[in-house]
């Protein structure tokens, strides 16, 4: 053990000593948020699971440090047949954590039981570019007519329906990992524990006690096992923010995954280095339920409402985070685009309130005749607040009333589903770094959209460029498609997720990506 | 006509005890003054409890711009919202309280009474009610009634009578076999009449006692409750409410805890010296 | 003695029968399920996933269904954590919120009686207002305060135990204290409240009158008798205190039983919620059985 202490103060103390086994093996500490609801890859929906998934899965391709796409099991593929067929030459030393050969029919039944309406995997739809996925997780092809092929067993070939310019990116998500189909088949639901998992990352699993701790090892098998240096990394459930940073202060971590509001001040003062700020694919927005007065067909109301909201004052003297403010649908660290912004970014604050208020007459409301209307968010301090802050903008620069109102998440959940809100708080995280994974999410037959907005002409652009290859085409159709979007105001998006980290100095090789995806692997710990 | 001139020297004759018992005096006092703070303060400040002001977030407490006990997170004013939070809870305490004595002891000391098979079955009825999900009625009472301040009373007060009524049979079972209980019972007293004349004043003691411990209770519960949505809500605000926020940001602002936590102890304070000397004063025993 | 107890957890099977059917209906009443999500799911997916636990079906199918598992002793997979089965979610918790909430409750009542009878004794004394001040603090500062502070002082600001988490003796420390100081201060104004009547009380005037010693009358007279209401609390309080608590819980990372109340309810995890209700509606009964055994124990007077 070796303590090294490096800025140190008694207002703000951190305990720094790396954990290092009397064998020399390290350990990384991670605090992992929630409590993961399933290690099953094709399961598995929240970040935390995700979190320790890399380490414990290996896909076809992997985030670099950086966030670019790099090889993993395929060390290499081909772009055929018009960007419909890809192959992929799968490495030749691959095998699962128990020694078996991991080869290209492996992934062909995991790619199928992704999408098998027997797995119930909430992101199937992640896959629906691959040919058949939609009619499969309809119920109407049976599994096997996935358009997944095993050459041999070192060469895979994934047919497209359409061209699709991002699918490379969703090839790293957890839902396109192999699982160990003798694993599946003797275990079902637990196939996941200890002592049941067979899996093919840098880590295999080596306990799992819910909310306390899960650890894995390093898997010897891994093909990459040569350059990986921490032996064993252990993720802590901390739901609680201010727990997460005592435990750090205290040295029980050596990375913490987000940073109470409240210490940010101070952490930026005394431990500066030990943060990290990244911005991440994630708009915290407003969403206004266009099928019901008052925005059912209104327009100049929701620009106004929109227009209204003082973004730059909320990031500044309200979260407090770094957060970006957001003047367009598309975060700014999304790779390749530069997204539309509003029209009225540059005006003053005074001719922006003046022409929000012009709106506001337009659609009809003046101080006789305010709008009334109700914003509804789940509990949770940081909604909480950005409700009262809206309330309380579009009260003074435009005169409405407004009434607040909390609910229980769930709750809240199914009234934004049923449409039963008026305006309401979600956000958005991407799922790959492509802007399609935000534009996809308010065409009207994806599903997923509680504004009720449904509009031909975004469909039809947003549809278009899914499709079309990289490029200043491409480019100038999202363009058009965000024009439209930001026009209508169905959302008014409030600011851009950045992700905070508290890291250790000891922790080296950490660089920050915007898909938020780390690996244990690419760390090493060196006192 | 009878029962009325008894009643009377019974209160008057508590009124002189409870007026001999310093503490308890002190504690009334103490209760007005943060009563009357809390309904006339508000006007004592020129801010009030909703404006949010972005220039002046978490000042700490000063005579600079009559912040005087400093502002929150939105730059709203902390004296001003101390003390309508006060008017929330002190008023959540009082009636959730109320609600839960009544049915408590009258729950409680029925089955106590009756016993046996009664008994039985209404302490079974408590066991049930114990295990119940708590969070799922608060759920449902949510969405059947929607928002309203009433319905969090009611709520609080319907788990808190559990425990009292208990406690209160508990006692019962003790007193029904003493003598002068066996006498009213010989004489031929009603069942009621008994338990209202001769139970229910032997019980006050412990009920008192147990008042003074469901207050602070109620009051913390409910900033649990305006988690789940049926709590007071915003811009208004609770004790609770304010204490459960202070703690997320005491590292940054600690007077947001410090202040309201010190206004609910002070009134706890109040409550439970208040409480035993009502006791005393009630005693049955003493006389 | 005997046949009262025996007839008492007989009669805890439609006790518990008529819990698990108001905590069915009350939870598939209330909005939302446990596949709604932020990221909310495609109509096709969830249908699916809904099919996969039986959720499509009626729900009078779905209650056979789920009284016929519970009859097997199969509480069912979790709807949350998707690889565990509520069984396994509830025999690794248990033993950890016991241990738990067993050290708060001794440490409540070794603290809280003697501090509550010596207020007692001593009524309207510098040394009862102390007492009662001790314990008015213990109750007016919450734990989710209390625990916080207690994290900045011993285990921030300087290293004498462990911030959170679940290794050693060293981890049990602060939780304890958070969870039972409450506990000890509503110990000792029960006790403080209950000793004032019996040492007023006609048979502890008897014994004095007799000439026993003051020591004799307080430990052997009223002593049992004061205890009554102390008990009546315990019955419920102890079921509680051994189910966990989820405030210590989250804040300490402690993987006891309090979070599947919680997070069980607000996840809508509704085979896990049923688990945990069930398995404290058992230890209720079997509390409050216990309870009423001791009443007749401690106090003579008492009879069924």
């Amino acid at each position: 053990m070796a303590a090294c202490s490096s800025e140190q103060s008694d207002q703000f103390p951190v305990k720094s000593t790396p954990e290092i086994r009397e064998d020399g093996t390290t350990v990384l500490r991670r605090g992992n948020g929630a409590e993961p609801e399933s290690l099953d890859p094709h399961q598995a929906r929240s970040v935390p699971a995700s979190n320790v998934l890399r380490d414990l899965y290996s896909g076809l391709v992997q985030i670099s440090p950086g966030g670019d796409i790099k090889p993993a099991d395929a060390e290499s593929w081909e772009v055929g047949d018009q960007e419909l067929v890809y192959t992929f030459n799968l490495r030749e030393n691959l095998h699962w954590s128990n020694g078996e050969p991991l080869t290209a029919q492996d992934y062909v039944y995991s790619l199928r039981r992704s999408v098998d309406p027997v797995t119930g995997s909430p992101y199937a739809q992640l896959h629906a570019a691959i040919a058949n996925a939609k009619a499969i997780i309809a119920g109407d092809k049976p599994p096997q007519a996935l358009g997944v092929r095993a050459v041999d067993d070192r060469t895979l070939e994934i047919t497209l329906t359409k061209p699709t310019p991002y699918f490379l990116g969703t090839l790293a998500h957890s839902i396109s990992y192999p699982v160990y189909r003798p694993a599946v088949e003797a275990h079902g639901a637990s196939f996941s524990q200890p002592g049941n998992a067979v899996t093919n990352g840098a880590y295999k699993i080596e306990s799992w006690r819910v909310n306390s701790m899960i650890a894995v090892e390093r898997n010897r098998e891994y093909w990459d096992d040569a350059n990986t240096s921490i032996g064993r990394v252990e993720f802590y459930p901390i739901t609680n923010q201010n727990s997460a940073l005592s435990r750090y202060q205290a040295g029980e971590l050596d990375w913490a995954t987000s940073v109470p509001i409240s210490q940010y001040e101070a952490i930026k003062k005394y431990i500066p280095a030990q943060l990290h700020a990244e911005p991440t694919l994630g708009v915290y927005y407003y969403g206004l339920n266009v099928k019901r007065p008052p925005f059912k067909d209104a327009p100049e109301l929701r620009q106004a409402l929109s227009m209204a909201i003082d973004r730059r004052t909320i990031v500044d003297k309200i979260t407090r985070g770094d957060e970006i403010p957001a003047h367009g649908w598309i975060p700014s660290v999304v790779e390749g685009y530069a997204g539309a912004q509003f029209e009225w970014v540059k005006l003053s604050d005074g001719e922006r309130e003046a022409k929000a208020r012009e709106l506001y007459e337009k659609a009809g409301y003046s101080k006789d005749n305010p709008l009334k209307v109700e914003i509804r968010y789940n509990s949770g301090e940081g909604n909480k607040k950005i409700a009262s802050v809206i309330s309380s903008m579009w009260r003074s620069v435009l005169g409405a009333e407004v009434t607040l109102r909390n609910q229980e998440w769930k709750v809240f959940l199914d009234n934004v589903r049923q449409g039963n809100t008026e305006a309401y708080r979600l956000a958005w995280i991407g799922d790959y770094n492509d802007p399609n994974t935000f534009f996809e999410l308010m065409n009207s037959k994806f599903g997923l959209n509680g504004t009720g907005y449904a509009s031909a002409e975004y469909d039809r652009l947003q549809e278009k460029q899914a499709h079309m290859p990289d490029g200043p085409a491409r480019m100038k159709t999202m363009k058009q498609a965000e024009a439209v979007l930001l026009a209508d105001s169905p959302i008014i998006p409030i600011y851009f997720y950045v992700s905070k980290y508290l890291i250790k100095d000891y922790v080296k090789g950490f660089e920050g990506n915007p898909l938020d995806s780390y690996y244990s692997k690419d760390l090493s710990i060196e006192p | 006509m009878e029962q009325a001139a008894h009643g009377r020297s019974l209160f008057s004759d508590a009124l002189r005890r409870l007026r001999s018992n310093k503490a308890a005096l002190a504690s009334i006092g103490v209760l007005g003054f943060i009563v009357v703070a809390a309904v006339v303060g508000p006007w004592l400040s020129p801010h009030n409890y909703f404006t949010q002001d972005y220039g002046a977030i978490w000042i700490a407490p000063t005579l600079a711009d009559a912040h005087w006990l400093g502002t929150d997170g939105l730059g709203r004013d902390l004296f001003v919202r101390a003390l309508e939070g006060g008017r929330i809870s002190l008023m959540i305490g009082f009636v959730a309280t109320l609600v839960s004595l009544i049915i408590g002891v009258a729950y409680g000391a029925t089955a106590g009474y009756a016993g046996g098979r009664v008994d039985g079955v209404m302490m079974r009825i408590v066991d049930i009610l114990y295990a119940m999900p708590f969070l799922f009625f608060v759920i449902l009472l949510m969405v059947f009634f929607g928002r309203n301040i009433l319905l969090i009373f009611v709520a609080i007060g319907a788990i808190n009578w559990l425990d009292m009524a208990r406690i209160v049979r508990g006692q019962t079972l003790a007193l029904k076999q003493q003598p002068f209980i066996e006498a009213a019972r010989m004489s031929g007293a009603p069942a009621v009449s008994i338990i209202a004349r001769h139970i229910v004043p032997n019980l006050l003691g412990v009920v008192a006692v147990y008042i003074t411990l469901t207050i602070p209770q109620v009051i913390l519960f409910e900033s649990f409750l305006s988690f789940l949505g049926l709590g007071v809500a915003e811009p208004a605000t609770s004790w609770g409410a304010l204490i459960k926020d202070g703690a997320d940001e005491m590292g940054r602002a600690p007077w947001l805890l410090i202040v309201p936590a010190v206004f609910l102890a002070a009134t706890l304070f109040c409550f439970n010296f208040i409480g035993d000397g009502l006791r005393d004063a009630l005693d049955p025993k003493d006389r | 003695m005997l046949s009262y107890a025996l007839r008492r957890l007989l009669g805890a099977i439609p006790t518990l029968l008529i819990l698990l059917t108001l905590a069915f209906v009350m939870m598939r009443a209330a909005p939302g399920g446990p596949f709604d999500a932020d990221r909310e799911l495609p109509p096709q997916v969830r249908a699916n996933l809904e099919a996969k636990y039986h959720l499509d079906e009626p729900l009078y199918q779905q209650y056979g269904r789920y009284i016929w598992d519970v009859a097997h002793f199969d509480f069912g997979p979790s709807f949350q954590y998707r690889d565990t089965s509520v069984n396994d979610l509830i025999a690794q918790g248990f033993p950890v919120s016991l241990k738990l909430g067993a050290a708060s409750l001794a440490f409540a009542l070794i603290f809280g009686i003697p501090l509550g009878m010596l207020a007692a004794l001593r009524q309207n004394k510098p040394a009862d207002y102390g007492a009662m001040t001790v314990a008015m603090l213990g109750i007016s500062i919450p734990n989710f305060v209390l625990a916080p502070l207690m994290i900045l002082l011993f285990a921030v600001y300087n290293d004498w135990l462990p911030a959170g988490g679940l290794g050693s003796w060293q981890n049990y420390v602060m939780p304890v204290l958070a969870l039972g100081t409450a506990m000890m201060a509503y110990v000792a104004r029960l006790a403080r409240g209950s000793t004032i009547e019996v040492m007023r009380s006609n048979y502890v005037r008897t014994a004095r009158a007799k000439g026993l010693s003051a020591a004799r009358v307080v430990w052997v007279h009223a002593l049992p008798a004061a205890l009554t209401p102390i008990v009546s609390f315990l019955g419920p309080a102890a079921a509680g205190i051994i189910t966990g608590s989820v405030v210590i819980e989250t804040i300490f990372g402690i993987p006891g039983l309090g979070q599947f109340f919680v997070q069980g309810a607000l996840n809508r995890d509704y085979t896990l919620v049923m688990g945990v209700v069930l398995f404290y509606g058992i230890l209720i009964v079997l509390f409050n059985l216990a309870v009423d055994l001791l009443y007749g124990w401690l106090d003579p007077r008492v009879s069924y």
